[in-house]
C-alpha cells in the first residue's frame, strides 16, 4: 500500500467500482466455482458442501456484532488464518462464515470461536441473527437504537441461535423508523410513531425546501403556512399518520419523540419463492416502550411469539406458512397478542386483506 | 492512552449477556482514542433521553458527489459548542464489498490498519445495503481514508438518488443451487453505472440485487427495483443414490408431509418404478427399488422447496438463466411494493447474455431517469404509469408470466384490440 502523503493532495479517485471476487474465495472454492452437487448440515452452524469433482468443504458459521472493532476483526481474521487459509466471508444477516477443506479442522475451530465468545449457529432452522440499522449510533433520524435492541434479542434467542429447534429458519429485522431498512423479515420490530411531528417554526423557513416536504406526505396533510409571520409549514393533525416521512426532508419537523415513539412488531414476512409467492409481513403488536437500554417488552412480545410458533407449527412452515394453516384469529388467540382495531388495514388497497368468503375456522 | 471515560451506565448494561457486545468492543477502541470516549458519551446521551443527535450536512472526497454519509453532532451546550467536542463529526465511508462478500484476511487487516489510523476504528459488516461502513471518521480524515481503501482496489458506494451499492448471494463459490454467475452479474452491471454510482443525479435511489435461485437470500423482490433471480427452464435433475438415501434415512411420513403436500402446484406425484411417465417433460427420482418421486416439469414453477428439503437428491436444471423483477421498494411512500416480472428467463451463459441484462439494466435506469418524478422509486412510477407503457419504454415485449391474473375490471378502451391481435398473429407465423 502507498502512504499517502500531504504532497499529493490532488490524488484522483480511482473509479475501479465492485471488486473481483476471485482474490478472496478460498482456493477449493475457486477450483469448484459453478460446479457443486449438494450439501447437508452436519450439526447446527455446520454446512457441508459437496462438488461435481467429488472435493468437499465445511463452512462454520458464527454470530458478530455487526459494528466491529478493529481487534474484533483481527481476532476473527487470526482465527481464520490459523484454520481457514485466510478467507472468510459474511452472510447478508452479518454472520461470518469461515470455510476448511479438512473435516478434521471443524471441531477445533468451533473451540476456538466459542472460545473467544463468538456463537456458532445461524444455519438451517435456527433463529439467526438479527439485520439492523445504525440507530442512535450513527442516523440522522433515528427514533431507536439498533445495535442495543439486537444485543438485547439475541442474548435472549442465543440458544435458538445455536440450536436447529424451529420448525423452519427464522429471519427477524429491526429497525429504528417506518423506513424500514432492516427489511421484511419473519418478525420485525419497527418504530411507530403516534404524534404528529413538532414543528420549530423559526428553522424551517432556512432549513427545509417546503414543496418538497409538502410533496412528501402520503396524506395530504402538510400545507405552507406563515406563523408568526415566518413561512413555515403546518401539519393537519387529524390527517396525519404520524408516518415522519416529513422529518428526513425537513428536520425542524421533529416526528422522534422519547415517550411517544413506540415499537411494533410485525410478523409473516417471507424473501423466498419456495412453497408460496414471497410475502410481507404484517403488524400484529404496537405502542411497546421504547425502553432502553434492554427493551425488555419488546423481547417479551418476540420470545412469545417465537415460543408459540416453535410449539404449533409443522415441519417446514415459517411464520407466514404457519399462520396461513391456522389462520390469524388462531394467531392472536395462541400469542394472547390483543387484536385491534388499529390492525385492520385502511391503506390503499386494504380492501385485497379482508376476508372476501365463509372461510372461518371454528 | 485516551481520556478518561463518560459514565455510560446504560450502555454499560449492554456488555452482559453471551452475544458479542458492540459496547465493548467501542471500549476497547476507547482506550487509545479520545475519539471513541466522546462516541460511548454520545450514545450514552442518547439512550438517557432516547433521542437521535446527528445531523447531516455535505462532505465528500474529490471527484465524487456521494458515498460519505456525513454525521454532525446536535449535541451542543449553551454557548451552542459541541459537548462531546472529540465527537463532533462522525462520517461514515461507505464502500463496495467484493461480491458475495467474500474476503481474504490480508484485505481486512489492512482495512483495520486503515481506519485505525483514520477513523474510530469501528466497522460496520455489513449496511443494509451491503456496504462496507468504516463508521466514524473526521472530515479532514474522510478523504486520507478513502485515499488508502482506493489503493487496496476498493471503491465507494452510493448514497443519495443514485445507483446504489449492490448484493449478491454466495452463488457459484459455494452453492449448489447457484443458477448463474452472480459475481460476475454484479460487478458487469453494477460497473456500468459507476458515474451514476458516485455523482447522484437520479429521481431517487435506484438498486439491483443478484440471487442464484429463487429462495432469494439477497431479499431481492421486496428490496429492490431490478431483481436478477437465477431459475432453469429445462427438467430438474435427479440423483437416485442420494434419493434412496434421503428416504431411508426419512421414510415415507416426511416424503408426503414435508415434500409432495408442500409443492405449491401439485407438481409431484409418487409412484411405482414402473409407472413413471416417460414424457420428455418428467423427471424421476429412486425413493427405494420399486418407488419414486415423479416430477411434472411443465407443472413446476421453480420454487425451490422440494429441492430445499431433498438437496443433492434433487436439483436445478442445466437451461440456466435469470427471471427479471422490477420495482421493489419498502414503505415510503406508497406503502410496499415487490418487484414485477418484466422477463420471464433471461439466459445467463454466454458473454453476450451477460452484456444483454446490461442493456436491459441501461434502459431501466435510462427510462427511470427520463420519467420518474423526484423522490418516486421505480415501482412507484410503474404504478403511476402502468406496466405496458414502461414495457414499451425500456423496449420489453409483454408476456402472461407478468401478471397474477389479466384484468379485473372493464375500464380500459379496447379499440385498438383487432391490431393488436394481428401483430400477435404476424409475430407467430413469422416464428
Amino acid at each position: 500500500m502507498n502512504a499517502p502523503t500531504p504532497a499529493a493532495p490532488l490524488r484522483k479517485a480511482i473509479e475501479s467500482g465492485v471488486p473481483d471476487n476471485k482474490p478472496h474465495l478460498h482456493p477449493t472454492m475457486l477450483k469448484n466455482y459453478g460446479n457443486w452437487k449438494y450439501h447437508d448440515r452436519p450439526r447446527p452452524g455446520v454446512l457441508h458442501h459437496v462438488s461435481h469433482s467429488g472435493d468437499e468443504i465445511w463452512t462454520v458459521r458464527a454470530g458478530t456484532q455487526r459494528q466491529m472493532d478493529v481487534y474484533t476483526i483481527r481476532k476473527l481474521c487470526d482465527i481464520a488464518d490459523k484454520f481457514a487459509e485466510g478467507f472468510v466471508r459474511f452472510t447478508i444477516r452479518s454472520n461470518i462464515e469461515f470455510m476448511v477443506a479438512d473435516q478434521k479442522k471443524v471441531d477445533p475451530m468451533i473451540a476456538e470461536l466459542e472460545k473467544n465468545g463468538f456463537p456458532v449457529g445461524g444455519t438451517g432452522n435456527s433463529v439467526s441473527m438479527v439485520s439492523h440499522t445504525q440507530g442512535w449510533l450513527h442516523c440522522d433520524i433515528p427514533g431507536t437504537d439498533a445495535s442495543g435492541v439486537v444485543k438485547s434479542m439475541m442474548d435472549e434467542l442465543y440458544n435458538e441461535f445455536k440450536h436447529e429447534e424451529m420448525p423452519n429458519r427464522v429471519h427477524m429485522s429491526t429497525s429504528c423508523c417506518e423506513i424500514n431498512c432492516g427489511g421484511q423479515a419473519d418478525i420485525a420490530v419497527i418504530i411507530q410513531h403516534t404524534k404528529p411531528p413538532k414543528i420549530n417554526h423559526d428553522l424551517v423557513a432556512n432549513v427545509c425546501e417546503r414543496p418538497t416536504v409538502v410533496a412528501r406526505c402520503p396524506v395530504a396533510a402538510i400545507r405552507p403556512a406563515l406563523v408568526n409571520g415566518k413561512p413555515s409549514l403546518e401539519v393537519d393533525e387529524k390527517k396525519c399518520i404520524c408516518c415522519g416521512a416529513c422529518y428526513p426532508p425537513c428536520p425542524p419537523m421533529q416526528i422522534n419523540d422519547p415517550e411517544h415513539s413506540k415499537l411494533a412488531i410485525w410478523v409473516g414476512g417471507k424473501n423466498s419463492n419456495a412453497r408460496g409467492k414471497p410475502t410481507f409481513m404484517k403488524m400484529v403488536a404496537s405502542g411497546l416502550p421504547n425502553n432502553a437500554p434492554r427493551w425488555p417488552e419488546v423481547n417479551a412480545v418476540v420470545g412469545n411469539i417465537l415460543r408459540t410458533y416453535k410449539a404449533d407449527a409443522r415441519p417446514w412452515e415459517r411464520l407466514s406458512d404457519w399462520i396461513d394453516r391456522i389462520g390469524w384469529p388462531r394467531f392472536f388467540e395462541k400469542t394472547g397478542l390483543p387484536f385491534t382495531k388499529y390492525l385492520i388495514d385502511d391503506w390503499r388497497g386494504s380492501r385485497a386483506n379482508l376476508n372476501a368468503s365463509t372461510h372461518i375456522r371454528f | 492512552m485516551a481520556k478518561p471515560m463518560h459514565p455510560t451506565p446504560n450502555l454499560d448494561q449492554l456488555e452482559s449477556g453471551p452475544w458479542p457486545s458492540f459496547v465493548t468492543g467501542l471500549k476497547r477502541l476507547a482506550k487509545e482514542k479520545d475519539y471513541v470516549v466522546d462516541i460511548l458519551g454520545h450514545l450514552e446521551h442518547s439512550y438517557q433521553t432516547r433521542k437521535g443527535y446527528w445531523k447531516g450536512g455535505t462532505v465528500g472526497v474529490r471527484g465524487y458527489g456521494g458515498g460519505i454519509i456525513p454525521r454532525f453532532t446536535e449535541i451542543k451546550d449553551d454557548k451552542g459548542q459541541p459537548v462531546f467536542k472529540d465527537a463532533a463529526e462522525f462520517h461514515t465511508i461507505r464502500v463496495m464489498p467484493p461480491p458475495g462478500m467474500h474476503y481474504n484476511t490480508a484485505t481486512l487487516r489492512q482495512f483495520c490498519d486503515i481506519w485505525e489510523k483514520h477513523g474510530s476504528g469501528l466497522i460496520a459488516l455489513h449496511g443494509q445495503s451491503g456496504d462496507i461502513m468504516f463508521q466514524g471518521a473526521t472530515t479532514e480524515n474522510v478523504q486520507k481514508a478513502f485515499d488508502e481503501i482506493n489503493d487496496m482496489g476498493f471503491d465507494l458506494g452510493g448514497a443519495g438518488p443514485a445507483v446504489r451499492t449492490s448484493m449478491s448471494c454466495v452463488g457459484a463459490a459455494r452453492c449448489e443451487q447457484s443458477c448463474y454467475d452472480e459475481a460476475k452479474a454484479h460487478r458487469e452491471v453494477l460497473n456500468t453505472f459507476l458515474d451514476d454510482i458516485h455523482r447522484p443525479a437520479l429521481p431517487y435511489k435506484f438498486k439491483f440485487k443478484f440471487s442464484g435461485c429463487p429462495n432469494d437470500c439477497m431479499n431481492s423482490i421486496q428490496r429492490s427495483d431490478m431483481a436478477v433471480i437465477g431459475t432453469w427452464r429445462d427438467n430438474m435433475r435427479t440423483d437416485d443414490a442420494l434419493g434412496k438415501k434421503w428416504f431411508a434415512k426419512h421414510g415415507m411420513n416426511e416424503l408426503v408431509n414435508d415434500v409432495v403436500a408442500r409443492c405449491p402446484t401439485k407438481a409431484i406425484q409418487i409412484k411405482e418404478a414402473k409407472d413413471v411417465r416417460k414424457d420428455a417433460h418428467i423427471s424421476s427420482v429412486a425413493l427405494n427399488d420399486s418407488q419414486c418421486l415423479e416430477i411434472d416439469n411443465k407443472d413446476c414453477v421453480r420454487c425451490m422447496h422440494c429441492i430445499n428439503v431433498m438437496t443433492g437428491a434433487l436439483a436445478t436444471g442445466t437451461d440456466k438463466g435469470a427471471t427479471i423483477l422490477v420495482g421493489g421498494k419498502r414503505t415510503l411512500k406508497i406503502g410496499d411494493l415487490m418487484g414485477t416480472v418484466v422477463v420471464p428467463f433471461m439466459p445467463l451463459k454466454t458473454d453476450e447474455d451477460y452484456e444483454k441484462l446490461v442493456e436491459l439494466g441501461q434502459k431501466t435506469i435510462d427510462f427511470f431517469a427520463e420519467n420518474a418524478l423526484e423522490h418516486e422509486r421505480t415501482g412507484e412510477m410503474i404504478e403511476r404509469i402502468g406496466l405496458v407503457n414502461f414495457l414499451e419504454g425500456i423496449e420489453v415485449e409483454i408476456d402472461a408470466n407478468m401478471v397474477s391474473t389479466p384484468r379485473m375490471n372493464p375500464y380500459v378502451n379496447t379499440a385498438g384490440w383487432d391490431d393488436e391481435v394481428a401483430k400477435i398473429n404476424a409475430k407467430k407465423a413469422a416464428a
